[in-house]
């Protein structure tokens, strides 16, 4: 058992939740967090007509507890909807943390078969 | 409006017509200001105008988080491109004399300079009547923006709302209101045909035109914000007195008239589409309950001075139930009007303006058929203009500056990538 954990930029979620479902994960838990990557990103706002850069973006993480086999497809169905091709940095990361278990509150089933 | 009573104006010479409506230079006139009359118009002004971030309200609530600060910006482009467009030339283009039945021309009312200390015969200066009616003008184009909402570019935006103000509502408010060729015929109080029927139509033309929203229907595309969609519901059913009770350009039986024709057909609106909504879903939504108040609205502007209590309460349920099966069929027909401007203003507009010919307040009426025709005919006319025009100026502007954004801006919304701002911090996902 793994847990996949992606940092990815907001308008791409659409994209992967499709490519997830496309590669049967149905089973997915969003948060809404700030942070930046390696570079200072490009993107600038406005501030009555002066250019900020904020030094803190908006990101989505992404976590997806999978039994072994679907780790690759996760990783897969993630990058299928994230990278730009544009070269530049700022499409994300993921992470594959191992995972000690599982358990499905309803039935007390424990670990690969509660996921 | 500066419209009489139809029968008045059927009976009259057109050239009487032209002076009572006030479209004789204002050296012409020695009248003396009415008070009265002239502070109901300025708060008629200020009425209408409010309906404008209104709008904006009611627009940005309904759209996705990414896109409430462009959705916004669209309402308020309209105050500023139209608000300069009106005094520069749009009155001069629209109210002045009529050139030939088609447009308004009178050189020394560009920049409002002739009017400067003008009186109108209903009492109130020329630039009060300027100024309401430049509202109108406002509004109109701002309506449009809700079929292409979340996918167009501002630049391109700007310039088919200045050139559809300019060619669309200009010449159109002329003919119906300006002593054009339609002058007379069709009852249209506060504008059912000039601006809610040509801002509908313009929708739905510009929704086939530029296509659908990316992902539409298939992802859910929720409303970032229903509290401001109310607020802003809220905004314009305040505004919409000073609409339709201040189209009557007066301070007195008529406007009362229009004024409780407005609450009451409003109201009637909103019942009838939360009761529908309770028999076809179990439950009554906000979303609902607005969409009514809209449709009950849009379908009494054109009928405000002219019906009775009884027709204002049946426009206002016609008005809702035929936008309610509108919405459904745009559902299974699948083009994206996305917040339902052809919908709600080109059909509730449409019903309005058919259906008030048989309840229209009794008295000194032309034959029922010939005012069902000048109806029809008026609501054809306005449907066509509006329609291949607006076909004409998308592809013009489509093919110049561009109008659709890039997938990749579409995906990243409006509020980034064209004004380089966010509506809300990170409060909110789309």
């Amino acid at each position: 058992m793994k847990m996949v954990v992606a940092v990815i930029q907001p308008h791409r979620l659409e994209d992967v939740r499709k490519a997830l479902v496309a590669n049967g994960i149905v089973r997915l838990t969003i948060h809404r967090v700030t942070g930046h990557g390696q570079a200072t990103e490009a993107t600038k706002d406005l501030y009555r007509g002066r250019e900020v850069t904020p030094d803190l973006h908006p990101k989505v993480r992404l976590e997806i507890a999978v039994n072994d086999d679907f780790v690759e497809p996760t990783i897969e169905a993630i990058v299928e909807g994230c990278r730009s091709g544009s070269g530049q940095p700022g499409d994300g990361k993921i992470f594959v943390l191992p995972l000690e278990d599982c358990v499905r509150i309803r039935t007390g089933e424990r670990g690969s078969a509660a996921i | 409006m500066p419209r009489l009573p139809a029968i008045a104006l059927r009976s009259l010479p057109v050239l009487a017509a032209c002076a009572v409506l006030g479209l004789l230079p204002a050296s012409a006139h020695a009248a003396e200001i009415d008070t009265g009359i002239t502070a109901w118009m300025l708060t008629s002004t200020a009425l209408v105008l409010l309906m404008v971030p209104g709008l904006a309200m009611f627009y940005g609530g309904l759209v996705r988080t990414k896109n409430v600060v462009g959705t916004m910006m669209h309402s308020f482009a309209a105050m500023a491109i139209i608000g300069v467009l009106w005094a520069v030339c749009g009155y001069a283009f629209t109210f002045g004399p009529t050139q030939g039945g088609i447009i308004g021309w009178e050189p020394s009312w560009l920049f409002l300079t002739g009017l400067d200390s003008g009186i109108r015969d209903e009492g109130i200066p020329e630039l009060v009547f300027v100024m309401f009616q430049g509202k109108f003008a406002i509004i109109t184009p701002a309506l449009i923006a809700g079929a292409f909402a979340e996918r167009v570019k501002f630049r391109g935006y700007a310039a088919f709302i200045a050139l559809w103000s300019l060619l669309v509502y200009n010449p159109l408010a002329h003919w119906i209101w300006g002593g054009g060729w339609l002058s007379g015929k069709a009852i249209d109080f506060a504008g059912g045909t000039v601006i809610h029927i040509s801002a509908g139509v313009a929708g739905l033309v510009a929704a086939f035109y530029l296509g659908a929203r990316r992902g539409y229907p298939e992802s859910s595309m929720h409303p970032n914000n229903l509290v401001m969609t109310l607020m802003g519901a809220g905004l314009l059913w305040v505004g919409w007195f000073g609409f339709n009770a201040g189209s009557s350009v007066n301070s007195g039986l008529q406007t009362a008239q229009a004024l409780a024709m407005t609450q009451i057909a409003a109201s009637a609106g909103a019942l009838t589409w939360i009761s529908i909504e309770g028999v076809h879903h179990g439950r009554a939504s906000s979303l609902g309950m607005v969409s009514g108040i809209l449709a009950g609205l849009v379908a009494i502007t054109p009928a405000a001075g002219d019906v009775m209590p009884v027709g204002a309460l049946c426009l206002g349920i016609l008005g809702a139930i035929g936008c309610y099966g509108a919405i459904l069929l745009k559902g299974r027909l699948g083009y994206d009007d996305t917040l339902d401007v052809f919908g709600i203003h080109g059909v509730a507009g449409i019903i309005g303006g058919v259906m008030l010919t048989f309840f229209l307040r009794p008295g000194d009426r032309p034959d029922l058929l010939v005012q069902l025709w000048y109806q029809v005919e008026g609501i054809l006319i306005s449907i066509g203009y509006s329609a291949v025009m607006t076909l004409i100026l998308l592809a013009l502007v489509d093919k110049t500056l561009g109008l659709r954004m890039s997938d990749d801006d579409e995906s990243a919304g409006m509020d980034h990538t064209l004004h380089g701002e966010h509506g809300y911090g990170l409060l909110n996902l789309n």
